[in-house]
């Protein structure tokens, strides 16, 4: 991607922070900029569009710059740890940081400061990748818009009355303001895709075990991953490859080697899918789907049968089951997991007045520490995995799981790949969902699956929506451990999509006002 | 399937150790109520011979060899504690009887 213009307010992109993070990581080697220089100008133009995005919840400048200073030095010496070193990103605020508080959006961890590093972010230092700060979320990733944020909503900044996704929605608004080059998310039912698609980004949930969860900070342990994220396939490979790799740490880490993604991008960017075979899921993407966005989905799988790829339909029976299984299985994990804020050994403690009991303090705290979405999901987890109910809920959820993991099995016995849109709709307003918690699940629609079935998945850009002018996204899915596979077709995909536009689409993203 | 009551939203609210208001238990019984309509959908499907998933990757206990190594300090276990007293977790009095 080329630089736009910056207006004298500074509200385009900069020179640097127009770059893409391959270009800056090959500026950086070269020693025509410096790691220090690229950082300064990210943290520059995120104080100035803040007030307009709110993307992030903590930012250390003072961190940020002394990584990029160490960096820089590591350049010198001639041992550059990665070949992302000196490039910023903006890492979600549900995995660990020991230098930078760790909140998950929630009031119940506000101010927080974990002892340990998730695995991620020591990766990420390992690497020499500069973390610039943390980003908003939707309160312990449960959310499609970023609106159940205890710290206020992240803006869209292609309509700033428009939620940027969720639960990422800090992560992808970073990446569409220019904010940050880079950036990762977590992905337990779309919370990396469906960000990525109404932002005009990438992003991908690896194959579940694929990058280490030590240090994510659990809503639904079996569907829980993290991810890269970036504004091109390849910077999100480069990325992928930094984090991915077995962990002892994480006793649902696969050891098994990263799949070459990086060489999938760059393989995939040529061009050429002959030999490809994608299949195109029959059940997404028919009533219920935005016109813009079904049409914006005809015209990608056109295009990848352009590039040579053989297109076929396939028929996914049980994916129709997989929101119904995803909002049992995911809720009744939640109430587990999230059972630990108990207002004892971290996090808040209310009404603690020598009068309450410890019973009495943890349902105070919890009342007054958790927002609505998180604890409608605990109930619901723990009426369905109540004696009774449990069979006709939880066990029936885990049974369509075992049919929706074969649905996949069967379709990838034909074909390479799959295809859908990412999310039924673009980018909704502020405020529309909110006290519709049916309306917002439906957000996940075409996403869950892959958390089911534990494969690997992607949303890459596929334009812009006829009637808003609002980013849509393309999902690709593949099988468990072959993520290359989705960037060989998502780079084929970005390639042809931006040889045959104009202007490159993430150089349409509007001016924001600078505050 | 469902109907689900404002008492038993009060009695789910006790078990899961949240103190929700009068207020709150009208809203959530209603949404709970639609949300729950929805996902009894999976009750269609016929799964009686088919195993569950609990995990989509198969998973196996996993042991580390047998060797002291670092874990948090003291002071670090205690940093995010939200009150301590003699290098332990302060906790408010957990049996009802008078001390």
């Amino acid at each position: 991607m080329t630089s736009t213009t910056s207006g004298p307010e500074g509200s385009g992109p900069t020179e640097l922070t127009g770059l893409t993070a391959s270009e800056l990581a090959a500026k950086i080697a070269a020693g025509e900029v410096s790691a220090v220089e690229v950082t300064r100008a990210h943290l520059d133009r995120l104080e100035a569009l803040e007030p307009a995005v709110h993307a992030f919840l903590h930012v250390d400048r003072e961190a940020a710059l002394a990584a990029a200073s160490r960096a820089d030095e590591e350049r010198a010496d001639g041992t550059p740890p990665s070949p992302l070193a000196g490039v910023p990103l903006a890492l979600k605020d549900v995995l660990t940081t020991t230098d930078m508080p760790t909140t998950c959006g929630s009031r119940m961890l506000e101010g927080w400061t974990p002892p340990y590093d998730s695995t991620v972010a020591a990766r990420l230092r390992a690497a020499g990748v500069v973390i610039l700060g943390k980003t908003n979320m939707d309160e312990f990733a449960m959310g499609s818009s970023t609106e159940n944020s205890a710290f206020g909503p992240t803006r869209n900044p292609w309509d700033t009355d428009r939620v940027p996704g969720g639960s990422g929605g800090g992560s992808s608004a970073a990446l569409a303001a220019f904010e940050a080059p880079l950036a990762i998310g977590t992905d337990t039912g779309g919370s990396i895709r469906q960000p990525a698609a109404v932002t005009g980004t990438v992003g991908v949930k690896p194959t579940y075990g694929g990058v280490s969860r030590y240090g994510l900070v659990a809503f639904s342990s079996s569907l829980d991953q993290a991810g890269p994220c970036g504004r091109t396939v390849l910077d999100t490979a480069m990325l992928h490859e930094v984090i991915a790799g077995h962990d002892p740490m994480d006793s649902t880490s696969v050891d098994a080697p990263v799949p070459k993604v990086t060489a999938a991008a760059r393989e995939g960017a040529t061009g050429d899918l002959r030999g490809v075979r994608v299949g195109v899921v029959r059940e997404f993407g028919g009533e219920g789907y935005q016109q813009g966005v079904r049409d914006s989905f005809r015209a990608a799988v056109d295009t990848l049968t352009s590039l040579g790829a053989e297109v076929v339909e396939v028929s996914c029976p049980h994916f129709e089951y997989a929101l119904g299984a995803y909002y049992l299985i995911a809720p009744s994990e939640c109430s587990s997991n999230l059972a630990r804020f108990d207002a004892m050994r971290y996090g808040l403690r209310v009404g603690d007045d020598g009068t309450r009991s410890t019973e009495e303090v943890m349902s105070l705290t919890r009342e007054q520490g958790f927002g609505p979405e998180v604890k409608r999901r605990i109930m619901l987890g723990t009426y369905a995995l109540s004696s009774g109910y449990y069979d006709a809920y939880y066990g029936q959820a885990q049974k369509v799981r075992t049919l929706i993991t074969r649905d996949f099995e069967a379709a990838f016995a034909q074909v390479d790949v799959l295809v859908s849109p990412t999310t039924p709709t673009t980018a909704f307003r502020i405020g529309e969902r909110v006290d519709d918690p049916m309306a917002m699940y439906l957000a996940d629609l075409c996403t869950i699956p892959s958390n089911l079935a534990g494969n690997a998945a992607m949303s890459v850009p596929s334009g812009l929506s006829a009637e808003d002018g609002m980013p849509v996204g393309l999902q690709i899915m593949a099988p468990p451990m072959a993520d290359d596979r989705l960037y060989r077709v998502g780079a084929a995909y970005e390639a042809a999509r931006d040889a045959a536009s104009e202007v490159p689409l993430l150089d349409r993203v509007p001016r924001l006002e600078v505050a | 399937m469902s109907t689900i009551s404002r008492d038993e939203v009060a009695h789910l609210a006790g078990l899961a150790r949240l103190a929700v208001s009068e207020e709150e238990l009208n809203t959530f019984a209603g949404q709970l109520d639609v949300i729950l309509d929805a996902v009894a959908r999976v009750g269609e499907v016929a799964a009686d011979d088919i195993p569950p998933t609990s995990h989509a990757v198969p998973v196996t206990n996993v042991f580390r060899t047998d060797e002291v190594r670092d874990g948090l300090s003291r002071e670090q276990a205690l940093a995010g504690a939200p009150a301590t007293e003699e290098n332990r977790f302060r906790v408010p009095r957990i049996l009802n009887e008078e001390a």
